[in-house]
Order: structure tokens, then sequence, then C-alpha cells
């Protein structure tokens, strides 16, 4: 299940890079607004990963190369505007992708029609705050702008075929495109022309090639189920 | 956690199910109305506690004072009469 597992470390990756903001958020209605949103990505990823074998081994028991997930959500956190970014890329992405799975019959049907109304919060949440960020201080302006430039090159990545997930990758592609723009455009952003495909562009995570925060953000999540192996409450 | 002393308080009104009455949940923090609303529900309905919300600016609750307590609410402790509890409700009926 190549695809299961793809869209299960997506899930599972970001949700636990959302989780680091806990304690550290500018807020603390923020922390709970990005808390929950990594909440949602867990319980997808437990549902995924299910499909594929032993949800706890797949998680804890994987080494770095193991996992498919997209190089875009084990970017790190960064400042918030780069949290934002990385969201309202990956989010978009999401509900497009959920919306075709959810009206198609594959096995991820029902997981993806449950999802898609969570997804749909969360690309709502990315775009108030890139509107805001974007449109707001000269200073979130130019934060906003270069978090969605850094970014932009993880983007193509995701249009990249997967072995089992059968979806209109060109319509993925169009529709995303015309949305993100969309959204940059009202947050008086300039859309990324940087290549997001090709030789310069990254993105190899769906083939076990991942960036070098990643294994340290694997290295935290892992090191208690590691450390203490079968431990239970 | 300090930028929040810029941002507006917000009180928050949670209606929990159709028929019912908005019912204060409590204030948070937002920079405007529309990321209030959104705050709400990341704070108060995460527990699928509501089906409708209201954000007000706290700024415009005009509260009654407690010194004003004794002429606000006490005439009314010894007027029985406006209770109704000289009917009796029909089996079935609820949120009287």
């Amino acid at each position: 299940m190549t695809a299961a597992l793809a869209l299960g470390d997506d899930a599972l990756v970001l949700s636990h890079r959302l989780g680091e903001w806990a304690g550290h958020a500018p807020v603390l209605e923020e922390e709970v607004a990005l808390a929950n949103i990594a909440l949602d990505l867990l319980g997808q990823a437990r549902t995924l990963l299910s499909l594929v074998g032993d949800e706890d081994e797949l998680a804890y028991r994987r080494e770095e190369r193991a996992f498919r997930n997209l190089q875009l959500v084990e970017q790190p956190n960064g400042d918030f505007a780069h949290t934002i970014a990385r969201q309202l890329y990956f989010s978009t992405y999401q509900l497009l992708l959920y919306g075709q799975l959810a009206s198609g019959d594959s096995a991820f049907a029902a997981l993806a029609a449950k999802a898609v109304k969570e997804v749909a919060y969360h690309q709502d949440h990315a775009e108030q705050w890139t509107l805001r960020l974007g449109d707001g201080t000269t200073e979130s302006h130019e934060r906003m702008q270069r978090a969605c430039d850094a970014l932009w090159r993880f983007t193509g990545e995701m249009f990249h075929p997967v072995e089992g997930l059968d979806v209109d990758r060109e319509a993925l592609r169009s529709a995303w495109l015309e949305s993100v723009t969309g959204v940059l455009h009202r947050a008086t952003l300039t859309v990324p022309d940087t290549p997001d495909t090709g030789a310069w562009s990254a993105g190899a995570g769906r083939q076990g090639l991942h960036t070098e925060a990643f294994g340290r953000m694997l290295a935290e999540m892992q090191h208690l189920h590691r450390s203490h192996p079968g431990a239970s409450w | 956690m300090s930028s929040s002393k810029d941002w507006p308080l917000w009180e928050v009104f949670v209606r929990s199910r159709r028929g019912l009455s908005h019912t204060h949940a409590g204030s948070l923090h937002a920079p405007d109305a529309e990321m209030a609303l959104r705050h709400a529900r990341d704070l108060y309905t995460r527990r699928n506690e509501g089906v409708s919300i209201w954000v007000v600016p706290s700024t415009a609750v005009t509260a009654s004072s407690p010194d004003e307590k004794d002429p606000f609410f006490e005439p009314s402790a010894d007027k029985p009469y406006r209770h109704p509890t000289f009917y009796d409700i029909p089996e079935g009926v609820k949120h009287l």
C-alpha cells in the first residue's frame, strides 16, 4: 500500500511538526488552533497507517529512509509565516486530493469523505492567516513572502505520481495553482516564479529521500518508544 | 504570549443546539471578528458543544455594576407569582 503509506506519512509528519508549537505559539488561542489541526492529522495518519500495518510499528520503528512523506511537510516550523505557508500549500493540496478520493471508490473514499471537512478548516485557517500576514504590516508582509518563496520548491512533489493513488494529477495541479495563486494575490503577495519541478526543485520524499531536518525530528518523535520498547500506560 | 495584549478581547456565545439560546462560554483574544470566530470554534466547540457561535467585542458589553445589585435584583426576590410554578407542564415539553 504505497499510497496509504505516502498519505499517512504526510499526515503523521506534519502533525508532529505542528505539535512542536505547543508551548511556543505566539498566542494561546493560536496554539490551540495549531494543536487542533495536528490532532486532525494524527487521526488521519492512524487510519491510513492502519491500512498498511501496525500503526505504532510504522510510526516509531521505521528508519528515515522508509518514510514516504513529502519533503514539504517535514520542513521545520521556522517563524509563524513559514508554518502558515507550509500549511497553505499542503492543506490546499490535501483538500483537493481528498475531494477527488471521496468521490471515487478506492480504499480511501471513506477516510477522504470524513477528512475533507477537517482539511477544509485547515485550509481556511491557513488562508485567513496568509491574508492577514501578507496584507498586514511591512514586516509581516516580508516574512510571509519569504516563507512562500522558500517553500515553493517543495510544492512540485505533490503532483508526482504515487503508486496506487488513482487521481487526475493534472486537474489536481491546475486547481491547486488556481487556489493558491488566488490567496496569494488577495494577500498582496507575489506568486513565486522559481521552479517547483525539474532539476532545481526539491522533492524525493516519496522515494524515501529526506532533508536534513527530518532526521532530528524523527529522533525526537521516536526516542521515547525506542527507549522503552513495548511500554504501556 | 506577550503580543496578545495588542489583540482585543472578545466574548463568546455558543448555542449548543437548535431551540436553545446562545449562552456565554468565555472570552478570548483575536485580531478581528473573523479570527475570533475561528478561535472560538477551536476553544469552545471542540467537544461537539455547539451549532452556532457569536463573538462580540468585550468593549461592546455594558454590565450592571455590583453597587447596583440591591436596587436591580432584590425587588424580584419576594414575588413568587412571577414564577411559572402554577402550571402543569405536559410531559415531553423541553427547555421551557
